[in-house]
């Protein structure tokens, strides 16, 4: 690797609330390197989420550039940063965005299945990740079949199947017992020694502690950036 | 994303919502349907008129007396000259070198009794020729043999219906039977056919022409059917009988003369479009079913929002999102397509076997022309949808707005 994984520079965006403009990142600059681990923390509306769908090119910035793998991606094509969404980012949410309709394995293979590959391979890739996250035997369980802390293990491992070199994830354990959070954090800590960088939003300090590095927003800046050299990770 | 794993994802979403797609699928099957049975109705109605003038024979032409001309006033009506056609000018017409058979008609209503019994009978005056022209045979018993020229004769042949309401089934034939208080004798029974150019041939009775000139007290003839010695020579033959008129009714061609083909030809047209017109408005019912199928899709677009965020999230194009939509509805339509096929063909077949008179059939552009037209209906209603779907920000959809 040549440079950086993220470069964020001089990063920009503003919203229209009603009529009001509402900048909710201002002049953010962050270089995150292969197999970081961060955390992103900050009061509601810090702009720590709208970071977050930056770096995953859920959303544009108005202003500044984004380098991913050194390549700039503000202002590439749609269908381009929808490739590198499929290649390079998992997502992570909250309230696990699973369909109802399809079951846990089906749910798992939909980014393989977005990429053209075959129902074999999909299936052996998502069984050796059920297998990992100790999950296989929930394979063909509908998402209402399945706890929360199942549920977003699903989901991590639909993040997972395409081998991404970043995962983001979006409060993971908002929506969790604190067993089912601890064990769903230990298993994507688990994916960063693997070599997976990392990056988690949440409001939750003693888990966003856990992190190698913790960066605080406020209105729409980065406030504090902190590493930590005694963190689980 | 593969074809295959498309239909499959689309699939899923349609079985999730039965009632739904029950619904959607309903419509358009009853679109197709209506389509298949309207136009088998007038695809029936052309081939039985069709069936009626090929009984006919296709090298008959017919005569009627007068012409057809527009006279004047604001309106167009047909005028016709005062002059009749006679048994002389048929006679005259057997000269023609193409004519192989004439068989001049004098048609009437007669009191037709038989001990005790009687009816109103439709009464056809004709030469022995008529049942060679019109293709008419015998249950029992013969024809009668007179030509036009011959004189009259006391006979007489009935058609089936009437045979049995009059004799039951005593034998008919040697029987005297009276003509408005005439006395006839049946020499022929006719075969059992069914209605022939709208006239039923089995409430028929036939006698030879002079007698009917003499019953009837008239030498008016009716019409004249004419069978060619080969089909190809009407325009010739046509040509010659406004000569042969011309000059035998001083110097006027006041007859009008029909060929099978032209008839048929006309007739075709005709109903071909009425049955184009029929299926067109069944078609409506189609375009309901794509109003209907828009109106769902932007619900369930509506509904699906986070579904669509997500799918953009793990990394699909706006044209992915659209194609996955459009699939749903391709999908949709093409089963009610099948189901209303199935219908339409089971429901043509049911009628043709309660009413095997009628020649019921689906014309092939009409299978066709629904099989279209519901695929182009889906695609385009759900085209919309589809689009906004595809044009919606993954992160508002996330979350949902």
């Amino acid at each position: 690797m040549t440079g950086p994984l993220i470069e964020l520079t001089d990063l920009n965006k503003t919203y229209l609330v009603g009529e009001q403009p509402l900048q909710v990142l201002n002049q953010v600059n962050l270089i995150i390197n292969q197999g970081d681990y961060v955390s992103i923390m900050g009061p509601s509306g810090s702009g720590k989420s709208t970071l977050l769908n930056m770096i995953g090119m859920l959303d544009r910035a108005d202003t500044g550039e984004y380098y991913l793998n050194s390549t700039p991606t503000v202002n590439i094509a749609e269908e381009l940063r929808a490739k590198y969404r499929r290649e390079h980012i998992g997502f992570i949410f909250q309230n696990f965005h699973l369909i109802p309709r399809l079951s846990a394995r089906e749910n798992a293979e939909l980014p393989l299945m977005l990429a053209g590959i075959g129902a074999k391979q999909r299936k052996q890739k998502v069984q050796n990740v059920f297998t990992k996250l100790g999950i296989l035997e929930r394979s063909e369980h509908l998402p209402k079949q399945l706890s929360g802390g199942q549920m977003q293990r699903v989901a991590i491992a639909r993040a997972m199947v395409m081998e991404p070199q970043i995962l983001l994830a979006d409060e993971p354990t908002g929506n969790l017992d604190q067993k089912s959070g601890l064990e769903v954090i230990n298993l994507l800590e688990a994916l960063n020694k693997q070599g997976v960088t990392l990056i988690v939003v949440t409001h939750d300090s003693d888990l966003g502690k856990r992190a190698k590095r913790q960066l605080t927003m406020v209105d729409g800046k980065i406030t504090q950036d902190i590493i930590n050299n005694a963190s689980s990770g | 994303m593969l074809l295959q794993d498309n239909w499959l994802y689309s699939w899923q979403a349609l079985i999730r919502h039965k009632l739904r797609t029950g619904l959607l699928l309903l419509a358009v099957a009853i679109g197709v349907t209506s389509v298949l049975l309207l136009t088998s109705l007038g695809e029936g109605a052309r081939l039985f008129i069709e069936k009626e003038f090929s009984a006919l024979g296709n090298e008959v032409m017919i005569i009627l007396p007068g012409r057809k001309e527009t006279t004047g006033g604001s309106v167009p009506i047909y005028g016709s000259t005062p002059r009749d056609l006679t048994i002389e000018d048929a006679v005259a017409m057997e000269k023609i070198s193409t004519v192989k058979a004439i068989a001049p008609i004098i048609a009437g209503t007669s009191l037709l009794s038989y001990q005790g019994k009687s009816r109103e009978v439709i009464t056809l005056g004709s030469s022995t020729e008529i049942f060679s022209v019109r293709k008419l045979s015998l249950q029992t018993g013969r024809m009668f043999t007179s030509k036009a020229k011959d004189p009259a004769q006391a006979v007489c042949v009935l058609g089936s219906t009437i045979k049995q309401e009059l004799f039951g089934n005593k034998k008919a034939i040697g029987e005297w039977v009276r003509f408005s208080g005439q006395r006839f004798r049946v020499i022929g029974v006719l075969q059992e056919r069914g209605e022939s150019m709208g006239l039923d041939m089995r409430q028929m009775a036939i006698i030879p022409i002079r007698s009917a000139e003499t019953l009837f007290n008239s030498p008016a003839l009716f019409r004249i059917l004419i069978e060619l010695k080969q089909s190809g020579s009407e325009l010739y033959t046509e040509n010659k009988l406004m000569a042969l008129i011309k000059k035998r009714h001083e110097g006027e061609a006041d007859i009008t003369v029909l060929t099978q083909n032209s008839l048929m030809s006309s007739f075709n047209n005709i109903l071909t479009l009425v049955t184009a017109s029929i299926g067109a408005i069944a078609a409506i019912s189609l375009v309901v079913a794509g109003f209907l199928i828009m109106n769902v899709s932007y619900v369930s677009v509506s509904r699906r929002k986070q579904e669509i965020g997500l799918l953009k999230a793990l990394g699909a194009t706006a044209q992915e999102v659209k194609v996955l939509f459009l699939t749903e509805a391709l999908l949709l339509v093409s089963l009610g397509v099948i189901i209303g096929l199935f219908f339409g063909y089971a429901g043509t077949s049911f009628a043709a076997l309660l009413w095997p008179e009628f020649p019921l059939s689906i014309p092939l552009w009409a299978t066709f022309a629904s099989i279209v037209i519901a695929l182009g209906v889906g695609l385009l209603f759900s085209w919309l949808p589809a689009s906004h779907a595809a044009k919606h920000d993954p992160v508002l959809a996330l979350r949902g707005l």
